[in-house]
């Protein structure tokens, strides 16, 4: 496939709030699908239990927002809103099962609405351990058994542990795959666009993962024939945007303000794992074990002072980057509460950073690829001290 | 001429036991005591007091200085520093009044923590808010995470987890940080006391069920709350307080008194109210007239319920301390589902007979406040009952709108006043 077809069939799934790959996945494979929203799902146990794992990020800016907004207060973000609209309206029925993740008090309370107005669908809140000890450990495991049990009730489909260990393999590989997808463009970011990438990794929320494995293999390949020009752009990384999702519009709009993005924690739940999950022994604990020890960070899970900004600092050294993009939607309270003490790390090491919000539906464009071209400009000029 | 506020003997001592704590804050260093910050949802009190330690509570900070009208300024210093506009003003009230020099409400200077001790029960923010604080006094910080009651249930592994951490985390750590062992006698002691507390707590909230209500349950009710919520429960001084509350609710009672309220006492009660959400503090007293002017009691309300949920049957029991300490922390108001939220007022609204109930969506607050708008449509289906809306802040005073406030309430007692007509004509009829 060309790289352009690759990305117009990302473009559709991206923006099909319909969900129609779901709809005909279930039935060519006569199975169920499941729901989830960002990050840290273990989406393994729902592929082990026959089931299609389908990311939820919002309606973005392709959906009017008509009773999603008698919901909610104006200062709630937009993401809980979109994603009640798209309940209401009958565009997640192919959905048997929707899972909310501990991110924030949001999500949270979202799941306990779910189960008042959708309360013929599995709802589940997974709440990730905070405490990386034993006990956090322990008590994560038997989350994760709990749910798996659950979602063995819902498909009929008892999960082995080869079965658990198999799909595990199967998101490693995919993670593999993501992982050259995004070393590739930090080496070549003229080449493999930031657009084209986060479309990519948009489809991972809906294809089956080895489809999606297979797809970004292609993109890889395909890129490769392709020439295109460099261009005197600032290495940046973006941070902050692991939940609500910036517009499409909005991320071509940064790289044409002069920004190659080189990372960022977009549709993170695709690239949680800084490593492999293990393939051997006992699946639960593995991947209980891998939540503990190698989760990328977030606003969302606790970090010792000691180790607060760290893995940004590490990603800017490793990625080269010049600067740092804050990027987080309106009334988020874990990014923008974090952003102060990134910052200040930052300042530390003299990185500089510049920052903004959003929402899944900004308009306003314009003023923030204004601001993000000064902060190139800046790099540009009087370098990164 | 200037309005007498009256004051009842627990008022004063309530006062005094302030009074003295923060008078043992400033002397913390000199009289060589550890000092712990928490936080008022799954606090342990008595596990910080069993060690002698003194503890602080950074939500009663902030509002404390919102009712002093030092949260504006202080909101804004931290805004300063780079916070937005956006998140929990709670927090940047603390910020901004760490960075001011860190003045508690009686004019001193409040300790700086030996010890973080991270209660994460009901809400997010509580665990940045304490990374922030972690980078600014720099000092070890606990990590005591209360799973949430997504099912609407306590299973044995999420209380058995938050027993793990107590013994093999938190309580090592505050060994360490005290120099002392945990003698659990002692803490037997203090849970025992606390549970003597709660029974009284409990009687009083249950007052509200006569006519007229011997009290007001928010707004008197977060007074009421003070002791048991902030340093006190499981101290002698909290027992005492609750005995002389109730004693003086048992004479309200006895003489078909109302509560006290800011213009007196309110004999006449118009409109029976729950109350979903925390109060704003920075105009505390004129929204309370608010509903007072109007005639109107809260006779049950949820906020008081964020440092414990006591009516259901819980009490601190002594013979398991630190199943019990779990317990307490996983069954805080803020840590249950909204299907059990919603269950939790219906039943105050059945059980008290009140009139309708009212939400004050609180903007700093996304624990309590998403979801409050399917809330107010699942009771008003359920129950039938008049429910009201209206938007404020906890400590930010430019989201206070006092006349928008105001033209809301007066609807909204006119809402009910109609029902309460329709009702009538429909009893004539029959």
């Amino acid at each position: 496939m060309s790289v352009r077809s690759i990305i117009e069939r990302c473009e559709e799934l991206c923006r099909d709030l319909d969900f129609k790959y779901v709809v005909e996945w279930k039935k060519a494979h006569s199975a169920k699908a499941i729901g989830y929203m960002p990050v840290y799902v273990p989406r393994e146990i729902i592929h082990a239990a026959g089931m299609l794992p389908v990311g939820i990020m919002g309606g973005g800016d392709e959906i009017e927002i008509i009773r999603g907004d008698a919901y909610f207060q104006s200062y709630i973000c937009r993401i809980p809103r979109s994603t009640i609209e798209l309940g209401v309206c009958g565009k997640l029925d192919s959905l048997d099962g929707m899972l909310f993740p501990a991110i924030c008090d949001v999500i949270r309370n979202l799941s306990g609405m779910w189960k008042v107005m959708f309360p013929g669908k599995y709802v589940k809140y997974i709440d990730f351990p905070q405490d990386y000890n034993d006990a956090g450990k322990s008590f994560y495991e038997s989350e994760l058994r709990r749910l798996c049990d659950d979602l063995s009730g819902i498909s009929g489909v008892t999960v082995t542990d080869e079965a658990l260990r198999n799909s595990i393999k199967l998101y490693n590989e995919n993670r593999a795959a993501i992982d050259e997808l995004y070393r590739l463009r930090s080496r070549l970011p003229h080449q493999v666009t930031t657009y084209e990438t986060y479309v990519i990794m948009r489809a991972s929320n809906i294809l089956e993962v080895s489809e999606h494995t297979k797809l970004v293999h292609e993109y890889i390949g395909a890129i490769k024939e392709v020439k295109r020009p460099e261009r005197d752009h600032v290495r940046v990384i973006v941070s902050g945007a692991f939940c609500e999702q910036p517009p499409l519009n909005l991320i071509k709009a940064l790289e044409s303000s002069g920004c190659y993005i080189v990372d960022d924690d977009w549709v993170l739940c695709s690239r949680y794992f800084i490593k492999d999950i293990s393939e051997d022994g006992d699946p639960f604990y593995a991947l209980a074990e891998s939540y503990i020890r190698s989760a990328v960070s977030t606003a969302s899970r606790y970090e010792e002072g000691k180790d607060k900004g760290q893995y940004l600092l590490r990603m800017v050294r490793e990625r080269q980057a010049e600067g740092v993009v804050f990027a987080a939607p309106s009334f988020c309270d874990p990014a923008l509460l974090e952003r102060p003490m990134l910052q200040a790390v930052l300042s530390e090491h003299n990185i500089p950073y510049t920052g903004f919000k959003y929402a899944e539906n900004t308009g306003q464009i314009q003023v923030i690829k204004e601001e993000t071209g000064t902060f190139a400009d800046s790099i540009k000029l009087w370098g990164t001290k | 001429m200037k309005q007498e506020v009256q004051k009842e003997n627990s008022m004063l001592l309530q006062k005094q036991m302030l009074s003295d704590h923060y008078r043992r804050l400033a002397r913390a260093k000199e009289d060589g005591k550890k000092v712990v910050y928490t936080f008022v949802p799954g606090n342990l009190n008595e596990l910080i007091w069993a060690f002698d330690m003194l503890p602080v509570h950074p939500e009663i900070n902030a509002l404390q200085s919102s009712m002093r009208k030092l949260s504006g300024n202080y909101i804004l210093e931290a805004e300063k520093f780079g916070h937005s506009e956006d998140v929990c003003t709670y927090v940047k009230c603390d910020i901004g009044m760490l960075r001011k020099g860190n003045i508690g409400p009686t004019g001193e200077k409040l300790p700086p923590p030996d010890l973080l001790l991270l209660s994460y029960t009901g809400c997010f923010t509580f665990m940045k808010w304490f990374e922030l604080l972690e980078k600014e006094y720099k000092c070890p910080v606990v990590m005591l995470q209360i799973p949430y009651q997504g099912d609407g249930e306590v299973t044995d592994s999420m209380r058995q987890y938050v027993v793990r951490q107590l013994r093999e985390t938190a309580v090592p750590m505050m060994e360490k940080i005290s120099g002392k062992k945990l003698n659990e006698e002692k803490l037997k002691s203090l849970l025992e006391s606390a549970a003597r507390a709660e029974d009284d707590l409990v009687w009083v909230w249950d007052s509200a069920k006569h006519k007229p209500s011997p009290i007001d349950a928010y707004f008197g009710g977060v007074y009421y709350v003070g002791p048991i919520f902030s340093a006190f429960r499981g101290l002698p001084e909290c027992e005492q307080y609750y005995r002389e509350l109730r004693s003086e609710v048992e004479f309200r009672i006895k003489h078909k008194m109302g509560p006290t309220v800011p213009d007196g006492e309110l004999k006449e009660q118009k409109f029976r109210l729950v109350v979903e959400g925390p109060p704003n503090w920075t105009s505390f007293r004129e929204f309370w007239k608010m509903f007072s002017d109007e005639k109107a009691v809260v006779v049950s309300s949820t906020y008081t319920k964020v440092g414990g949920l006591y009516e259901r049957g819980f009490r601190h029991d002594p013979s398991r301390p630190f199943e019990t300490m779990a317990d307490y922390c996983l069954g805080c108001y803020t840590n249950r589902n909204l299907p059990s939220r919603i269950e939790i007022i219906e039943k105050y609204i059945k059980d008290f007979d009140a009139d309708g109930f009212l939400i004050n969506s609180i903007k700093s607050c996304n624990s309590f406040s998403v979801g409050q708008l399917l809330i107010l449509r699942e009771l008003e289906q359920r129950t039938g009952k008049a429910g009201g809306f209206i938007e404020s802040d906890l400590v930010d005073p430019r989201y206070f709108s006092a006349a928008n406030i105001k033209n809301r309430l007066e609807s909204y007692f006119q809402m009910i006043e109609a029902k309460r007509s329709v009702s009538a004509q429909k009893e004539m009829a029959k």
